[in-house]
């Protein structure tokens, strides 16, 4: 086995696929952003896209920077998880399925903004004109158990905040659901994350920037793994054989 | 008021916790953040919402809330229907809206308590 690296990871990062991130959220200003934060792994969360996760891997690929492909997905709720797929294909055929659960609707543009499908070098390909800055048709539950059965793994997103978080809509982790872990943004640490929210227990917690600028990025969340697949960082959320979450100070 | 007399005033659907229709209503509130509701409805409330959510039970259930009420025919999920029953929380469901709604429960006399 791999020695243990200890690395540093923002795990939710919009792009201009995003109705809501700034034009500044494309590939080579994203990785750029990262090595200046010395990322060593960026997921990539758009609201109900993965349409940019290629380009953004094209772009980290020579600078050995990795790229998880995920999704922010808002439940019938209003709760937002994130979505995390091994594999391109896979997260492209999960965001098919996602696509059959919006409603058919077009982006109000000029209120939400665009959003924009680029390349590696952030040069401009389509506007998607489809309105995905909303809620599925699909409950947290179903959300989680769908991530699970893709082979995915799904996390809370920003469970402290007052808007579109678990904690927030639906008060508290319902009856039932076993979850791996949770994001916690930066208004946050972890020590009052766990004591404002008993249902944290011992989860494993990832902070994350949320960014939707580029300097919204962080790099508090360390991962120690041998390698940065989708596997060890479920590992590492479980603190198995060595591996762990490490949230630092910014 | 009871929760009963207010399904009839209102014409409202009651889909599960009949057992609980005798039960007094202390007064009103309304929010689709859950953590609102933990935060700000009183014991014997009755809960105007949208959620369907299995914790919409658990919170009502936690406070000790008189029933809920779920508008603009908003679907329930099964567990909670099954959860409330349980617990004797009537969920009670209308195809009107939440604004509709809570200014007929003012009219009845139902307020927020504060």
């Amino acid at each position: 086995m791999k020695g243990l690296r200890l690395l540093a990871v923002d795990l939710h990062v919009h792009t201009v696929a995003s109705a809501c991130a700034e034009v500044e959220m494309i590939p080579p200003l994203i990785v750029r952003r990262a090595r200046e934060l010395g990322l060593s792994l960026i997921g990539v969360t758009d609201h109900h896209s993965v349409e940019n996760a290629r380009a953004l891997q094209h772009a980290a690929h020579p600078f050995g920077i990795e790229v998880l492909p995920g999704m922010e997905v808002q439940t019938r709720e209003e709760v937002h998880v994130l979505c995390f797929f091994d594999d391109l294909e896979l997260a492209k055929s999960w965001q098919d399925m996602i696509w059959t659960h919006l409603p058919e609707a077009q982006n109000p543009e000029p209120h939400f903004g665009p959003q924009y499908v680029v390349d590696a070098e952030g040069e401009y390909l389509r506007t998607n004109t489809r309105l995905l800055q909303t809620s599925t048709k699909l409950h947290f539950e179903q959300v989680l158990h769908l991530t699970d059965q893709w082979g995915g793994l799904a996390l809370p997103a920003h469970v402290d905040r007052p808007r579109y978080s678990l904690f927030a809509t639906l008060g508290m982790v319902p009856e039932g659901v076993d979850l791996l872990g949770a994001e916690i943004s930066i208004h946050i640490t972890e020590e009052e994350a766990r004591a404002r929210f008993p249902g944290l227990r011992n989860l494993g917690l990832v902070q994350s920037g949320d960014a939707h600028r580029l300097e919204e990025m962080i790099n508090t969340t360390r991962l120690r793994v041998p390698e940065l697949t989708l596997q060890e960082l479920r590992r590492a959320l479980r603190r198995e054989d060595g591996r762990e979450v490490l949230l630092v100070s910014p | 008021m009871t929760v009963r007399e207010v399904v009839e005033a209102l014409s409202l659907r009651v889909v599960a916790g009949q057992s609980g229709l005798e039960q007094q209503i202390t007064g009103g509130y309304a929010s689709d953040l859950l953590s609102c509701v933990m935060a700000g409805a009183k014991t014997g409330n009755l809960w105007v919402t949208m959620q369907g959510h299995p914790n919409v039970v658990a919170v009502a259930s936690l406070l000790d809330l008189a029933a809920v009420v779920v508008t603009e025919g908003s679907p329930i999920e099964p567990i909670s229907l099954q959860r409330a029953e349980e617990k004797g929380i009537p969920l009670l469901t209308t195809e009107q809206g939440t604004f509709c709604t809570v200014a007929k429960l003012a009219q009845v006399g139902i307020h927020e308590t504060r």
